[in-house]
């Protein structure tokens, strides 16, 4: 008989969690915290979402998307996490830029930007300081209209090479556009440029096996390899449960940390919703996927510091557009020196581009692997530039796409960073159209990322805690739906 | 409770949430984010101990009602005054 992974598990829960990426997490723990009975149900063995890793032969472990976060995430991590996962969170000094426009090293903070468009660019230092005071302003509540492009060029008029540095590390981090909202990159680049990025020592599965060990601490069920096949709802529109490997789990509240759009369609269900309430779903635009190359090198083998980041690209100007064609030559290195696991003497460099599912589907198996292989042979001409003779220095060498991606998150077309901004009214509304449904994940690019992952899963738990003491405070003796 | 275990119960939050800002300065007519190193996260944490701490929620639309301790006091105590603190 197949093994159950549901074993162990209790008649009823306060909250199931569906998915671990970072906001189920955070979502779970929080909610632990505050005395709620909660489940999280992961499909993949691995939890931690897109905040993932995996290992190989030859002691190789590589990192899908610690690639830098906010300094936000040392408050957020004391407060919804622990002290110990917050003291672990260190500084990344030597961001590097490569480009046919520029080419320069950044600590990658106000003072260093401030200085470099001064230097590099010839701006006056007035205008650099209205514009940061202009995008630290900027808030959730502004105007819509305008976009960053448009800010851009109110600010920097023409200056393609400005536009380029201050919008392709973003664009890498949540896949966001000059035709988004000049909020979305406001809210973004006040947490992001300003006091420089940083990484977590012991890497990914390291941060995972810490946050796994204080949500068993708070008394979170953790059941992997359950994938979650629906959420149910009574006649009532108000949420009973969930329905997993044939069996049905009551639950008062269901948090889905799937995607918005397979929460919506797949897990719950459109017969559910009001026909107002769809129309908008369907405007809600996804983002866009990734490719990836992994590169471990042998055991014994060395690499200089080439910096800890680099964005690269023989692109004239910066475009949103060419950074999503399969031949970009636009990608992020980044590079992981032993320093990034003590105790560790291994190197991995992971390159990433943004990427368009469509691109990777309806491809033969024969056709899908030779443009994987031309995906690893143009990173690894582009790496030469910057680590010569790497190739003889490889242990371990693989790709992922968008099909990759979407195989291992369930997300449709492989989404890598949520949704667009349409996306989080959707999300908060959920628990309008059906009682005790709530959802926490990648949404509106401003809750996108690690930081911005983690801190919607504390918003969201604030919702869900709210109602589950409404709740309690009506009916203290609330009776759970028997199985 | 009495408005000073009203702000005394605030200032304890506050405490909690930013372990590492001296709150022995404040200046109760400040608003608090000028005053300290504090965030609409934090401010979330607050909404969330009230609830869980005193049984009290702040609707949303009264989240601009924390944004100085004397606000706070005023918004809170006739909302606390009946809670009795267990010794």
């Amino acid at each position: 008989m197949a093994k159950d992974w549901l074993k162990g598990i209790k008649s009823a829960y306060d909250t199931i969690v569906i998915g671990s990426g970072l906001a189920g997490l955070t979502a779970a723990n929080k909610l632990a915290k505050l005395g709620h009975k909660v489940l999280i149900l992961e499909h993949h063995y691995n939890m931690g979402g897109l905040a993932t890793w995996f290992k190989r032969k030859g002691g190789h472990i590589l990192d899908i998307s610690l690639h830098g976060f906010p300094t936000g995430m040392i408050k957020t991590c004391r407060k919804y996490w622990t002290q110990e996962i917050a003291d672990s969170i260190v500084r990344l000094k030597n961001i590097r830029f490569d480009n046919p426009q520029f080419s320069f090293w950044t600590n990658f903070d106000k003072n260093d930007f401030t200085r470099l468009m001064c230097e590099q660019f010839g701006v006056v230092k007035e205008t650099i300081d209205d514009f940061f005071k202009t995008v630290r302003a900027m808030n959730f509540y502004d105007d819509l209209s305008m976009t960053t492009r448009d800010l851009f060029e109110k600010f920097f008029p023409g200056r393609t090479d400005v536009h380029r540095m201050l919008m392709e590390p973003i664009t890498y981090a949540n896949g966001s556009t000059l035709d988004d909202p000049a909020i979305t990159y406001g809210i973004v680049f006040a947490n992001f440029m300003d006091k420089g990025v940083f990484t977590f020592k012991g890497g990914t599965n390291e941060l995972i096996k810490k946050m796994k060990k204080e949500l068993l601490k708070n008394g979170v069920d953790i059941r992997t390899h359950c994938m979650v096949d629906r959420v149910v709802v009574d006649d009532k529109k108000t949420v009973r449960g969930v329905e997993v490997q044939g069996r049905m789990i009551p639950s008062t509240t269901v948090l889905s940390n799937s995607n918005l759009l397979s929460t919506i369609h797949k897990l719950t269900g459109d017969e559910h919703f009001t026909p107002e309430f769809l129309a908008e779903v369907k405007k809600v635009r996804l983002n866009d996927s990734s490719c990836q190359v992994y590169i471990g090198l042998k055991r014994g083998e060395k690499i200089d510091n080439v910096g800890d980041l680099l964005f690269t690209s023989q692109e004239n100007e910066f475009s949103s557009e060419s950074l999503l064609e399969p031949e970009t030559t636009s990608r992020t290195f980044s590079f992981y020196y032993p320093e990034t696991r003590p105790g560790s003497k291994m190197y991995s460099i992971v390159a990433s581009t943004n990427a368009r599912f469509k691109d990777w589907a309806h491809l033969t198996r024969q056709e899908y692997e030779n443009k994987k292989s031309q995906l690893i042979e143009r990173t690894l001409d582009a790496l030469e530039k910057y680590v010569p003779d790497v190739r003889k220095k490889i242990g371990h060498l693989e790709a992922s796409t968008p099909q990759t991606f979407k195989r291992y998150t369930t997300h449709p077309g492989g989404a890598s960073f949520g949704t667009k901004f349409e996306g989080l009214a959707i999300s908060k509304d959920l628990p309008k159209q059906i009682g005790g449904l709530f959802h926490a994940g990648s949404v509106g690019i401003i809750m996108s990322g690690w930081l911005g992952a983690a801190n919607y899963g504390v918003i969201v738990a604030n919702e869900v805690d709210k109602l589950l003491h409404s709740m309690r405070e009506t009916k203290p003796e609330l009776e759970t739906a028997s199985v | 409770m009495t408005r000073e275990q009203v702000r005394k119960a605030v200032l304890d939050i506050i405490s909690d949430i930013a372990p590492d800002e001296d709150l022995s300065t404040i200046k109760d007519d400040e608003n608090l984010r000028d005053q300290f190193d504090l965030d609409s996260m934090d401010f979330l944490d607050i909404v969330m101990e009230l609830r869980k701490r005193f049984n009290l929620e702040v609707p949303e639309k009264d989240y601009q009602e924390l944004v100085s301790m004397a606000s706070s006091v005023a918004y809170l105590f006739p909302r606390l005054k009946d809670y009795e603190l267990v010794s």
